[in-house]
């Protein structure tokens, strides 16, 4: 009895010696020398792993850093500015800072504002939608309310808001790392600058037809009717297209614009009201 | 009437609801104005060669096909050019159009429209083709694919059948029928012109079992022609389908990703046949066609319809849509597409117009998958639809592409027959697209 539990024990044993010497003789031979600084580079970031940055996740994007020993073209946009110099000062080099982004959605066509003409009923996805029809208010350019936006985050931070119908963005929550952007078939969610306090104007509309047909799908669709690019005195806004564009890098928040558009395409967020209330006189001039 | 064929995979049974099966085909009368879309047929769209204020006449060019694949587009009636401007068509989208308002009905020199049959074929095989091309004839089935691009056999290929499709499979749609029994001498005039083209001895008809008359009929006037053959067909859908057509009546099974001609096989449907007939003996463009519209609601009927003329136009022929209609559909109702608007105007591409009521017009509830597959029992290209909208779901294109998505033929018989109500057809649909984009990045 004691002598097979001996045998037992020194075959097991030989074995288990055996495996361990190769074991350390392999780990010598083939190491993997990966540099500390990508673990340190981990730590730091947020570790949502949500790909804003453009890798697959935060440890390739450490690894880039390293990789690239810059980072004048990388950016993470859920840690920003903050996360980034930490970053950079693991490998002691320095950042250029980005003005912190958001999502926006670029398109008011809501309930009241685009009354629906039809009732879609397919699979409820926008990405489907987009392939059969033009949109249940009959705009070719507006949100189709299925919500793949909403589906895309990965931080919560858009919900479809019940008495729109439109993806309403949580200004807390966005990293702005663009998911939205990509899901949308449309094109109508933009990465724009928050701007100081979170204030910014857009146009909320990124309808190209003739000024006529987009008013009778929408009553707030931009018409291209220039004003707002007349008025504006930082030659912020572009009109292509039938379209305004305001460039965000340039508007200096004037909101000068935001009066004189005669369909109020152009929307304003995060600005104390107005002392003298805007007249809305001028309506229509197209 | 005996010897029914059929092909042997998948299949489904709609309710056939072939109301207007019975009624004679009217002429509609010509609208007050025609918005014709510059891009009717498969391929690029025609460039408009005339411009705005120019008067037209009823057979003249008005859009030219460059591309390969496109056609030429003529006008459906004499009148103004009132716009090019975009408006709505059967996409749901506005897309480029020449907007027309008619006048007296004057027809371009050179065209004769006749009733009176002619049967002498003087033209030659290349004289055929050209004539076809410039008078801007596409098939009338419902794809829309240029005919002189058909009947234009690649080198060293070799055509051995043409098939005429016959079958109107679709539930509800009759104008092939109706055009059968009218025009069959006709029609069978045309087939002799397509083998001419074609140079093919054999010809087979293929009609399904629920047009006994029309297969009668053919039949008998078939007997007056050498190689012609009316074959009648076992009642399934898709049989009109061209893969599974070939497969019922020559036994031939077509290569994935290949076209009929690969089996020898030409497929024409009856209607370009009988277009075919009009522009070689008559010089007579692709300006009109026949349409059906009906629904369980509305008096319907079969019409001959001007080339853009808004379907409201008919809707009124027919007494207005009535009060409870909840969809109006362009097409047959498995593979047609539903409508927001009753200002789209007919095309080349339009075989019917189906309005329903709301018993009709709603989507199932949609339940998780029971892995009953039924669907995959019913699709007659042999595919597996549910796998299919697993991998749509999970973005696997490169994968889709493996599970040869792109044979998928879209006649929906997995979606109709599926009892958990899966969107199995639009998951399918959006993963082609994604997997010919995947393709197109590839070419580049």
């Amino acid at each position: 009895m004691n002598e097979i539990v001996l045998y037992s024990l020194m075959a097991l044993g030989g074995i288990a010696l055996l495996f361990a010497t190769i074991i350390f003789f392999v780990e010598k031979k083939f190491k993997v020398i990966e540099d500390p600084r990508i673990d340190q580079i981990q730590e730091i970031l947020p570790g949502a792993n949500c790909g804003g940055c453009g890798y697959a996740g935060c440890r390739n994007f450490a690894e880039a850093i390293v990789k690239a020993g810059n980072m004048d073209t990388l950016f993470c946009p859920v840690g920003g500015n903050e996360v980034l110099k930490k970053a950079a000062s693991v490998l002691g080099i320095e950042v250029v800072e980005k003005a912190p982004q958001l999502a926006v959605v670029r398109c008011n066509g809501s309930f009241a504002n685009a009354p629906q003409k039809a009732r879609y009923e397919g699979a409820i996805s926008c990405s489907f939608a987009h392939n059969l029809f033009s949109g249940e208010s009959g705009c070719p350019f507006g949100c189709l309310g299925c919500g793949d936006c909403v589906a895309a985050c990965t931080f919560d931070a858009i919900y479809m808001n019940p008495e729109s119908g439109l993806p309403t963005v949580i200004d807390d929550k966005c990293t702005s790392c663009g998911a939205c952007v990509k899901a949308c078939p449309r094109g109508i969610i933009e990465l724009r600058n928050k701007g100081p306090k979170g204030k910014r104007i857009f146009v909320s509309c990124i309808n190209k037809e003739k000024g006529a047909v987009a008013r009778k799908n929408c009553s707030v669709a931009c018409i291209g009717c220039g004003k707002c690019v007349k008025t504006c005195p930082h030659e912020a806004i572009t009109l292509v297209d039938n379209l305004a564009y305001i460039d965000y890098e340039k508007c200096k928040l004037c909101r000068k614009c935001v009066a004189e558009c005669p369909t109020g395409a152009i929307l304003e967020i995060n600005f104390p009201p107005r002392k003298t209330e805007v007249t809305k006189s001028n309506e229509v001039e197209a | 009437m005996s010897d029914l064929k059929t092909f042997p995979l998948g299949g489904v049974h709609p309710e056939e609801g072939k109301y207007t099966a019975s009624k004679a085909i009217e002429v509609l009368p010509i609208p007050e104005r025609v918005y014709i879309p510059l891009s009717q047929s498969l391929g690029a769209p025609s460039i408009p060669v005339v411009n705005k204020g120019d008067r037209v006449k009823t057979g003249q060019l008005i859009a030219k096909g460059e591309a390969f694949i496109s056609a030429n587009i003529h006008s459906s009636v004499t009148g103004v050019v009132e716009k090019i401007d975009e408006w709505i068509d059967a996409s749901g989208y506005r897309k480029k159009a020449i907007i027309i308002k008619t006048e007296a009905d004057e027809w371009e020199e050179g065209i004769m429209p006749s009733d009176k049959l002619n049967s002498n074929i003087s033209l030659s095989k290349e004289e055929i083709i050209q004539r076809i091309k410039d008078k801007g004839i596409v098939g009338l089935g419902g794809a829309t694919f240029p005919t002189h691009v058909k009947l234009s056999i690649p080198q060293g290929k070799k055509a051995e059948y043409l098939i005429i499709n016959a079958v109107e499979c679709e539930p509800y749609l009759t104008s092939d029928h109706r055009l059968m029994l009218e025009k069959g001498e006709e029609i069978l005039i045309g087939i002799q012109i397509l083998m001419k083209a074609l140079d093919v001895q054999h010809t087979l008809i293929g009609i399904e079992a629920n047009k006994p008359d029309a297969i009668e009929h053919l039949s008998k006037l078939a007997t007056k022609y050498n190689g012609i053959k009316v074959q009648g067909l076992k009642l399934k859908y898709p049989q009109g389908a061209e893969k599974q057509l070939i497969k019922a009546l020559v036994n031939r099974e077509v290569p994935s990703g290949k076209l009929p001609i690969e089996v020898g096989c030409v497929v024409q449907n009856v209607g370009t046949a009988f277009a075919v007939y009009e522009a070689v003996q008559f010089n007579k463009p692709l300006i009109d066609r026949v349409v059906t519209l009906s629904g369980k609601n509305i008096n319907g009927g079969n019409f001959i319809v001007r080339i853009g003329t808004p379907i409201q136009a008919m809707i009124d022929k027919c007494g207005g849509l009535p009060e409870n209609t909840e969809k109006i559909i362009n097409g047959g109702p498995m593979m047609g597409k539903a409508l927001t608007s009753t200002e789209v105007p007919v095309t080349k591409g339009t075989s019917g117009i189906l309005i329903f009521t709301s018993e009709m017009s709603h989507r199932m509830p949609m339940y998780n998958c029971v892995r009953c597959g039924k669907c995959v029992t019913v699709c007659p290209m042999g595919l597996e639809p549910i796998l299919l909208e697993k991998i749509a779901e999970n973005k696997n294109w490169e994968m889709a592409e493996k599970e040869h998505i792109l044979d998928c033929i879209e006649c929906g018989s997995c979606h109709y027959t599926c009892p958990a109500g899966r969107p199995l057809l639009d998951m399918i649909r959006l993963g082609k697209n994604k997997v010919n984009q995947l393709i197109r990045s590839r070419g580049k």
